[in-house]
C-alpha cells in the first residue's frame, strides 16, 4: 500500500515543469538522451518511464500497460497517482512496456489521416539506453544521432507509415530519449 | 517569488498536460496543426493566448523569459505578457535574444540566431494556410492529408501575373520537410529563411482557433516559390538610421507631422546592442560610421 502512496511528484507543479521540458528537448531531438527525475514508481518501472506517466497522463489518457508492467503495484500506483483508465492496447493513447511486451505495435492506433495526431505514444523500457548503434536522421537532428535500439525493422516500418506512425519514448533508469515517428532508422 | 494566488505559471495541471501532449504531438509531426482545448487567458484575443498558452506550458522556473511584439521588447502587449509570467511563473525575463531561453514572439524572428537550448514561441492569429482558399475546415484538413497543394501554387502565380512578383508580404506559406505547407504566422518573409536549420525549437499557438503546431531544429522549412520566380526574402532597401544595420529588418517610422521617414530596425534588442558596440545611423546624435 505505501509503495502505491509514494513516489509521485513532491511538487506537482515544479517538477513536472523540468519533466517536460527534458520530454520535448527529447521529442525535438531524436536520439539525444536526457536525465529526469522526480518519480519513483514500483518495480519495474524506471524513474523515467514513471516521470513520463506523472507528466503526460491523467484520467483523459487511456493507457495500456504491457508485459511485465502489467502488475498489481503498478496498476495501483498509476491509480492513485495519474488516474489513467487501463485500456487494451487498440484504444490506449499511452502503452507502457517493454519493447518485447509491446508487441505487435501494429495493435496500436497510427492516427487518421486527418488526425495524424490521434495515435499512440508508446513509452518503452530498455536495458540499455546509449548514443550508439542505428543511425537516425530527420527532422530535429543536425547530421545524424546514434541511438541503442531493440531493433531498426520495427521503427522503420513505422516511419513508413508518416505522416501517421507511432512515437516512442525510451526509458532506462533516470534517463530518456525519444524517437518520433518522423526519425529515419538505419542499422548501424 | 510567484504570486500563490495563481498556480505554476497560470495553467492549472491538467491543462498543462493536455498542452504538453499536444506539444510532442506537433513536434512528431512537423508542420501539422494539432487541435487542442484552448483555455481562457487574462489577455484578450490576439494578444498572445495562444502563445501565452504553449508558454505556460513550457516554462520551468529556471527560464529567462523575453518577449516580443514586433521585434520590440517595450509594447504593451509584450510588457504585459513579460509580468504576467514574471508573477505566475516567477521566471526572470530579459531583452536580450542570446540570454532568453524562451522567447515569445508576435510577427518577428531576432536577428540574432537562436542557438540549442532555446524556444521560441510565436502567437498565431490564423494558422491555416489554406483558409483564404477555402474556408471550410473539414476541407483544408482534407487538402493537407492529400497534399493537394495546387490552389496555393495558383494564388501565389496570380500574384505574379498581376503584380509582376508574389505580393504576400506577411505569413508567407513555407513547406515543412517536404510534407505539411504551413502559416509561419505574420513574420515579414524577410524571417522565412530563419525557420530552416535553426537549432532552436519553433512552436507555434493559435488561442481563437485552438491549433499548436512545430518546426523541430534543423528541419527543412521552404517557402513555396517557382523556378522563374524564387522566392526573395526582401526588405526595405535602406539601412538602419540608428545602427546601420544593413542586414536586419526595417520599421518605417514617420517623424514628424511634415512626413519626414526613418528606418529603424525593428528588433529593438538587436538595434541596442549594435549601438552599444559603436555602431552607428544616419541619424544617430553621433552622426554616421566613419
Ligand atoms: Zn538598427
Amino acid at each position: 500500500m505505501n509503495a502505491i502512496l509514494t513516489g509521485g511528484f513532491a511538487d506537482p507543479s515544479t517538477q513536472s515543469a523540468h519533466a517536460f521540458r527534458a520530454l520535448l528537448e527529447a521529442m525535438a531531438r531524436p536520439g539525444r538522451i536526457f536525465t529526469v527525475a522526480g518519480a519513483q514508481p514500483p518495480a519495474p518501472i524506471s524513474v523515467a518511464a514513471g516521470v513520463a506517466l506523472l507528466t503526460l497522463t491523467d484520467s483523459t489518457t487511456p493507457l495500456h500497460l504491457a508485459g511485465a508492467a502489467d502488475c498489481e503495484a503498478l496498476r495501483g500506483w498509476i491509480g492513485f497517482h495519474t488516474g489513467a483508465p487501463l485500456v487494451p492496447a487498440e484504444q490506449a493513447q499511452f502503452a507502457l512496456g517493454r519493447w518485447d511486451a509491446l508487441q505487435p505495435v501494429s495493435r496500436f492506433r497510427i492516427g487518421e489521416p486527418s488526425y495524424p495526431d490521434r495515435s499512440a505514444t508508446l513509452i518503452v523500457e530498455l536495458d540499455r539506453l546509449e548514443p550508439e548503434g542505428a543511425r537516425l536522421t530527420g527532422p530535429g537532428i543536425k547530421t545524424e544521432a546514434r541511438l541503442s535500439l531493440p531493433e531498426t525493422a520495427g521503427f522503420r516500418a513505422n516511419r513508413a507509415l508518416f505522416p501517421l506512425g507511432l512515437d516512442c519514448i525510451l526509458t532506462c533508469g533516470a534517463r530518456l530519449a525519444a524517437l518520433p515517428r518522423s526519425t529515419i532508422v538505419e542499422d548501424a | 517569488m510567484t504570486d500563490q494566488a495563481y498556480n505554476f505559471a497560470y495553467l492549472d495541471e491538467q491543462t498543462k498536460r493536455m498542452i504538453r501532449r499536444a506539444l510532442l504531438k506537433a513536434l512528431a509531426i512537423p508542420g501539422y496543426q494539432v487541435p487542442f482545448a484552448s483555455r481562457e487567458m487574462p489577455m484578450p484575443y490576439g494578444w498572445g493566448t495562444g502563445g501565452a498558452q504553449v508558454t505556460a506550458a513550457c516554462l520551468t522556473p529556471d527560464d529567462r523569459l523575453k518577449v516580443i511584439d514586433q521585434g520590440a521588447d517595450d509594447t504593451t502587449n509584450a510588457v504585459s505578457i513579460r509580468r504576467f509570467f514574471q508573477r505566475t511563473a516567477g521566471v526572470e525575463t530579459t531583452e536580450r535574444t542570446a540570454e532568453a531561453t524562451v522567447i515569445q514572439t508576435r510577427h518577428r524572428i531576432p536577428e540574432q540566431p537562436l542557438s540549442e537550448g532555446q524556444i521560441l514561441v510565436y502567437q498565431v492569429p490564423i494558422p491555416e494556410p489554406l483558409r483564404f482558399l477555402e474556408p471550410r475546415e473539414t476541407e483544408t484538413r482534407k487538402m493537407h492529408e492529400l497534399e493537394e497543394y495546387g490552389l496555393m501554387h495558383v494564388k501565389l502565380y496570380e500574384d505574379i501575373a498581376r503584380h509582376g512578383e508574389i505580393a504576400t508580404a506577411y505569413a508567407y506559406p513555407v513547406r515543412v520537410e517536404g510534407r505539411y505547407v504551413m502559416d509561419p504566422s505574420p513574420i515579414p518573409k524577410f524571417d522565412n529563411p530563419k525557420l530552416a536549420g535553426n537549432p532552436a525549437i519553433q512552436l507555434f499557438g493559435a488561442g481563437r482557433e485552438a491549433r499548436i503546431y512545430a518546426v523541430p531544429p534543423y528541419s527543412d522549412v521552404v517557402s513555396l516559390d517557382f523556378e522563374d520566380h524564387p522566392f526573395v526574402a526582401s526588405k526595405a532597401d535602406h539601412e538602419c538610421d540608428l545602427c546601420g544595420s544593413a542586414g536586419s529588418y526595417l520599421d518605417e517610422v514617420i517623424t514628424d507631422d511634415r512626413g519626414t521617414r526613418m528606418f529603424v530596425c525593428s528588433d529593438t534588442d538587436f538595434c541596442a546592442s549594435r549601438q552599444a558596440q559603436g555602431h552607428r545611423g544616419r541619424l544617430s546624435p553621433q552622426g554616421a560610421t566613419p
